[in-house]
């Protein structure tokens, strides 16, 4: 996994709450066995005037000139300020691989659904929570200063507007933990194997009928 | 000291380790694999040169690619037409194999949609942890099984060490108390539920739904409840263990043996929230109040009563849901202030993870005996959960009524929920349909979903547009 530490990238907003994961990647794209080449097709039927389908050539799509990611003030975004309940839905893992793919390395949110939530941290995406008064704050300045850059420093957990007003954030020890080191979970889990292995004795003991 | 809640005992009956930042290892004993979010797990597995920690904990099949006509069916994978969808179902069958875990493939009598499958065998058991690359894993609480939605590495995750590393969620218990009113379903007090709380209103919460309306539920009504769980935010749904519980259990292929039953109802019978135990947050609803639900908007609260009207974005105050309404309208195409009753459909879909089980096909095809899918119907398609509910359904004639009234009746798979198969709405196209959500383009590029019961949605079929179904049910029946 990427690590994240500290992070300056152009912001650009997607003004809509309950962004769902059909909506971050159509289920057709879903067919794929890989984990890379999502990028493309980030809020497919949102970004493109026709419909979409696996192995197209994206470059020859007409794009939707009103969706934001596809105007010039926002090329090269790689902070998605977004709004409350983001990524509800399925469990589908390639909603971050496809931001990601994209080139976004953090999602600022009033909130956002547990299942996403897990998935982008396991694929070095860092979402940071913030109260909707400040997310709409971000919207207006975002959208009033074309070139808006926000500087995050995960290790401090702050977010820097380019006033220079420092904006607090909360996340939890672990998965900060994992992601300033870019740690793989599995191998950190494999480091309890004895503890697994007498939980899992104990286990069938009490309940032989879960194992067969 | 305050008694524990079923989630609290599911929780500490799996707790391998806490660690200090708040985080826990917590033991899976059952990991259901399907084609479209395992592959990656699998290949990581053998990038990193690791085996699955415990095989027999895992259960696969095929559900979401699977063509659903009996003519593509008829050959097995080679029936996909995609060459995209047999890649995805192949390689499922090629991991399954190699790795050495037991798969129900395309033509097994067992293959279905996994969250069908699992408890049908018996494979989902009170007291269990389950997990699936599937956010709809959270049906399988329904057996007071801990049991959510995880994403790709998290399914490698399980696969390597048999643990996930979670977080404890919240309390949160939703009583429904009294009696439903006739024609009213399962489906029809979660569409309300979600209306009531909200499509986050779950988020970070454990929902056990509980209260003399949901003991009076059939297994497969609780389990289409706990599978929505995840519409209303929540990743797991719960129902305590009763009677109901352990009798759909006994005799299944999965369940204990004659030997170990006793000890095991015996450890089931505790797998209920203490009297005294305190939940973080607790919503009611009155079932008598309950009237059959559909949903006129893009996301699962955006739902009404059938007898109501679709809602005006004018009448809101906040402006993000002022916005969202108006955009959601103007996707569905409908009007605000439009009578439910005169949304006129094109497609009908019974079936899903949601709404495909014996019980859901016998409501529906009590609506549709003896009547006729209207001719403004383009396709109205009955899409059982399973091979073994098709076997049973068939038995019972359910079949012939289907496809007497003009239904299609196919064969099992998620079919026409996602639309990940050949299974599809058109541009602009209205369904009515059993599955579980509605977002933009879940059923295929510009549909329209509208989210109800199978009574509703067979009613829906015969009349060509939404009619409620309580009215409907007494009308003389045709002989």
């Amino acid at each position: 996994m990427q690590k994240f530490t500290q992070h300056r990238g152009l912001v650009a907003p997607l003004d809509r709450a309950n962004v769902d994961t059909d909506l971050i990647i159509p289920k057709q794209f879903l067919k794929s066995i890989k984990r890379t080449g999502f990028g493309p097709n980030l809020f497919d039927e949102l970004r493109y005037l026709d419909e979409g389908y696996p192995g197209q050539d994206a470059s020859k799509r007409p794009l939707n000139p009103d969706f934001v990611l596809n105007q010039s003030r926002y090329q090269g975004a790689s902070v998605l300020l977004a709004r409350r309940n983001f990524g509800c839905g399925s469990s589908r893992e390639h909603a971050p691989w496809a931001l990601e793919d994209f080139g976004f390395r953090a999602v600022i949110a009033p909130s956002f659904a547990d299942i996403f939530y897990n998935n982008a941290f396991k694929n070095g995406i860092l979402l940071i929570t913030l109260d909707e008064a400040t997310v709409d704050r971000l919207f207006q300045e975002t959208e009033a200063n074309e070139g808006y850059r926000l500087a995050i420093d995960l290790e401090a957990q702050t977010v820097t507007t380019p006033s220079g007003e420092i904006i607090r954030f909360e996340i939890d020890g672990f998965r900060k933990h994992c992601l300033l080191n870019g740690l793989d979970d599995i191998g950190l889990t494999l480091q309890e194997e004895g503890a697994i292995r007498e939980f899992e004795q104990r286990h069938r003991q009490a309940q032989p009928w879960l194992f067969r | 000291m305050a008694g524990q809640t079923l989630y609290d005992k599911l929780w500490s009956q799996h707790l391998v380790k806490e660690r200090d930042d708040g985080s826990a290892l917590i033991y899976i004993d059952r990991q259901l694999l399907h084609e479209v979010t395992s592959p990656q797990a699998f290949e990581g597995l053998r990038l990193a040169g690791r085996k699955p920690w415990r095989l027999d904990a895992n259960l696969a099949t095929p559900d979401h690619n699977v063509p659903t006509t009996v003519k593509e069916r008829a050959a097995g994978n080679a029936g996909i037409v995609d060459p995209v969808s047999l890649i995805q179902v192949q390689t499922l069958d090629d991991n399954c194999e190699s790795f050495g875990i037991e798969e129900f493939r395309i033509n097994d009598a067992r293959q279905g949609i996994v969250h069908v499958v699992s408890p049908e065998q018996g494979a989902t058991l009170p007291g269990m942890t389950v997990v699936c690359g599937d956010s709809h894993t959270a049906t399988h609480g329904a057996f007071a099984a801990l049991a959510h939605g995880i994403g790709t590495s998290e399914v490698e995750h399980v696969l390597a060490t048999q643990c996930l590393i979670a977080q404890k969620m919240k309390n949160m218990r939703v009583r429904v108390e009294g009696k439903l009113g006739l024609g009213v379903t399962a489906k029809d007090i979660v569409l309300a539920i979600i209306g009531r709380i909200g499509t986050a209103g779950g988020t970070g919460y454990a929902i056990e739904f509980a209260g003399s309306a949901i003991r009076d539920l059939s297994m497969e009504g609780r389990m289409t409840i706990c599978n929505m769980a995840i519409e209303a935010g929540a990743r797991v749904g719960l129902v305590g263990v009763d009677d109901t519980t352990i009798d759909y259990l006994r005799e299944r292929p999965y369940a204990p043996s004659a030997e170990q039953w006793d000890a095991a109802v015996n450890a089931w019978r505790n797998l209920v929230s203490d009297d005294d135990a305190v939940f973080d947050k607790e919503v009611v609803l009155d079932a008598a109040e309950i009237a059959p639900q559909v949903t006129w908007g893009t996301s699962p609260e955006m739902v009404a009563s059938v007898e109501d009207l679709v809602p005006d974005p004018a009448s809101l105050n906040d402006d993000t849901a002022k916005r969202g309404v108006a955009r959601a309208l103007e996707y569905m195409g409908l009007s605000p202030n439009q009578k439910i009753t005169d949304i006129r459909l094109d497609k009908v879909f019974i079936g899903s993870c949601t709404n495909s089980r014996i019980e859901d096909l016998r409501e529906a095809a009590k609506v549709a005996k003896g009547k006729k899918v209207a001719d403004s119907i383009k396709l109205a398609m009955v899409v059982p959960g399973s091979g073994l509910v098709k076997r049973q359904a068939e038995a019972e004639g359910l079949d012939k009524v289907f496809i007497e009234a003009g239904f299609e009746w196919r064969e099992p798979g998620c079919s026409m929920c996602l639309a990940m198969n050949a299974d599809k709405l058109g541009a602009g196209e209205h369904c009515a349909s059993t599955s579980n959500r509605n977002f933009e383009g879940r059923q295929g590029y510009g549909g329209r979903t509208h989210l109800v019961s199978p009574a509703m949605a067979a009613a829906a079929a015969i009349a060509g547009h939404f009619v409620d179904v309580r009215q409907f049910t007494q009308q003389p029946q045709e002989a």
